[in-house]
């Protein structure tokens, strides 16, 4: 480990991070707990109870004005005029060549007015280029008020149950993607959505800089004796890889595009017009020359980001984020190999350090909750 | 917390020596970095390493880390139990959790290892 002198950005739950003993990260320029108690612990916890995040370092642009909805129809490959207010969409957004330039989730909240919510790490990439595409759009407002927006995530079959104690709203009628934009919760504002990146029911709580303190202390208070843990960035990325949802700079590239990535029922391509259509469509009816599988290793070894996948003696792939599963007790991979390598039950082999480890496609996600 | 009869590495291994052979392993500090232990990688038994080789890998659940013998030796024993408890490693590194046992080939070197107290100030 090196000494850094450079700045790091803390969310408002710094101090609480440090104080309940989190092992704090580099993440993309925020300060943020990798884990508190243990990867697996929080990992399982958050299965069977439940687990409390901070994911203040995501992106909130918003969007708004008479020409919100043309600019987010132009911006994304999914159709926006579907959503309807205090509903939630999961989205690519693509360059003009059909790579991805982020995924993100958009918040109807009114007619005119949207929550655009991105990968921490895409805020300035994305922001710059909704401002780009904008325009041509002079009727749509755009603002980045991530810094100001802290976000609360606390997901796991008990979380329901927690979270509606300290509201004074009936969030347990909350659909999945879908929200309540004005919630009191701990005594705090706060918008409430049925969201999350853990494979989990849960919800996603918005609230100011000054609300997430008391927010999660209220919160951690009321859910101790359902066994509520804070989780940390470890186990929100093994809850995700065993869910398979998609990470930005793992699966989700420039160089790669949304059918690809097996993100086709968030393209639509009958869409008049969006940034990146041409290319998708020609994709399309050309075929796919790769596709996003399951890898699960039948030898002895864990995949992990990077690892060149081999047919016999050919590489036909690379491995985009691998880990043991703690839930399934599997060491696992996602990776892109070629379309004719990609049905399930194929056996394939991994380079591990040099190392052929045999593997077998498996149908995804790998883990999926009983509803 | 660092037994005073082992030897130590920069790099975080610990050697016990008997005579001419030594047991090695991860000292309780590298666990407590790595995390929880879900996979290791042993070396085979008759590999003949020199010292800074690497000896095996150990994984968590985020990483790869990998482990370099203190000494020149062969390969004599491998912990096989850490095949389906890895988990060992982290729940007792200086006794159940071991790597490997090697008969050393040079000793040279051993003058370099670290005491218990000279691995726990560079800590």
């Amino acid at each position: 480990m090196s000494e850094d002198d450079k700045c790091l950005k803390r969310t408002p739950l710094y101090d609480i991070h440090i104080e309940n003993g989190g092992k704090m990260v580099d993440f993309g320029g925020w300060e943020l707990p990798i884990q508190y108690s243990g990867i697996i612990n929080e990992h399982k916890t958050v299965r069977e109870a439940a687990g409390l995040f901070d994911v203040s370092h995501m992106g909130e642009i918003l969007v708004y004005g008479e020409q919100a909805l043309d600019l987010l129809q132009e911006l994304v490959t999914n159709d926006v005029s579907l959503v309807e207010i205090n509903q939630v969409q999961y989205t690519p957004m693509c360059n003009d060549d059909g790579g991805i330039i982020d995924d993100l989730i958009i918040y109807r909240l009114a007619a005119d007015k949207f929550m655009l919510v991105v990968n921490a790490a895409n805020t300035e990439k994305d922001y710059n280029r909704v401002c780009e595409v904008s325009r041509d759009f002079p009727g749509a407002e755009i603002s980045n008020v991530s810094w100001d927006t802290a976000l609360i995530a606390i997901q796991g079959p008990l979380a329901c149950k927690i979270l509606s104690r300290e509201c004074d709203q009936d969030i347990e009628a909350i659909k999945y993607f879908r929200f309540l934009p004005e919630v009191t919760v701990c005594g705090e504002q706060a918008l409430v959505s049925r969201t999350g990146y853990t494979g989990e029911d849960g919800f996603e709580i918005y609230c100011s800089r000054e609300s997430a303190p008391i927010i999660w202390k209220g919160l951690a208070k009321q859910g101790a004796e359902y066994n509520l843990v804070p989780a940390g960035l470890g186990a929100r990325d093994t809850l995700r890889f065993e869910a398979c949802l998609p990470l930005y700079g793992n699966e989700l590239d420039e160089d790669t595009n949304p059918l690809e990535a097996g993100l086709t029922p968030f393209v639509k391509l009958y869409k008049p017009s969006f940034r990146g259509k041409e290319n998708l469509t020609r994709v399309k009816h050309e075929g796919l020359k790769r596709r996003l599988v399951g890898l699960e290793v039948t030898g002895r070894g864990i995949p992990r980001h990077g690892y060149p996948v081999l047919h016999g003696s050919v590489v036909v792939g690379k491995i985009t984020s691998g880990t043991y599963a703690p839930t399934l007790d599997k060491n696992l991979g996602l990776a892109y190999v070629a379309v004719d390598c990609s049905e399930p039950g194929t056996n394939l082999f991994i380079d591990i350090r040099r190392r052929k480890v045999e593997a077998r496609v498996v149908s995804i996600p790998f883990y999926k909750r009983r509803r | 917390m660092n037994p005073s009869e082992l030897k130590y590495t920069e790099t975080h291994e610990w050697l016990n020596l008997e005579g001419n052979k030594c047991t090695v392993g991860i000292t309780d500090h590298a666990q407590e970095q790595l995390g929880d232990i879900v996979f290791v990688e042993l070396p085979e038994e008759g590999a003949e390493l020199s010292k800074g080789d690497v000896l095996g890998n150990i994984e968590s659940v985020k990483s790869v880390s990998e482990v370099y013998t203190p000494v020149s030796g062969r390969v004599i024993e491998v912990n096989e139990k850490l095949l389906d408890n890895p988990e060992l490693v982290n729940q007792d590194p200086f006794g159940e959790g071991w790597i490997a046992k090697l008969e050393l080939t040079d000793t040279d070197s051993l003058g370099e290892l670290l005491t218990a107290e000279e691995y726990r100030s560079k800590l």
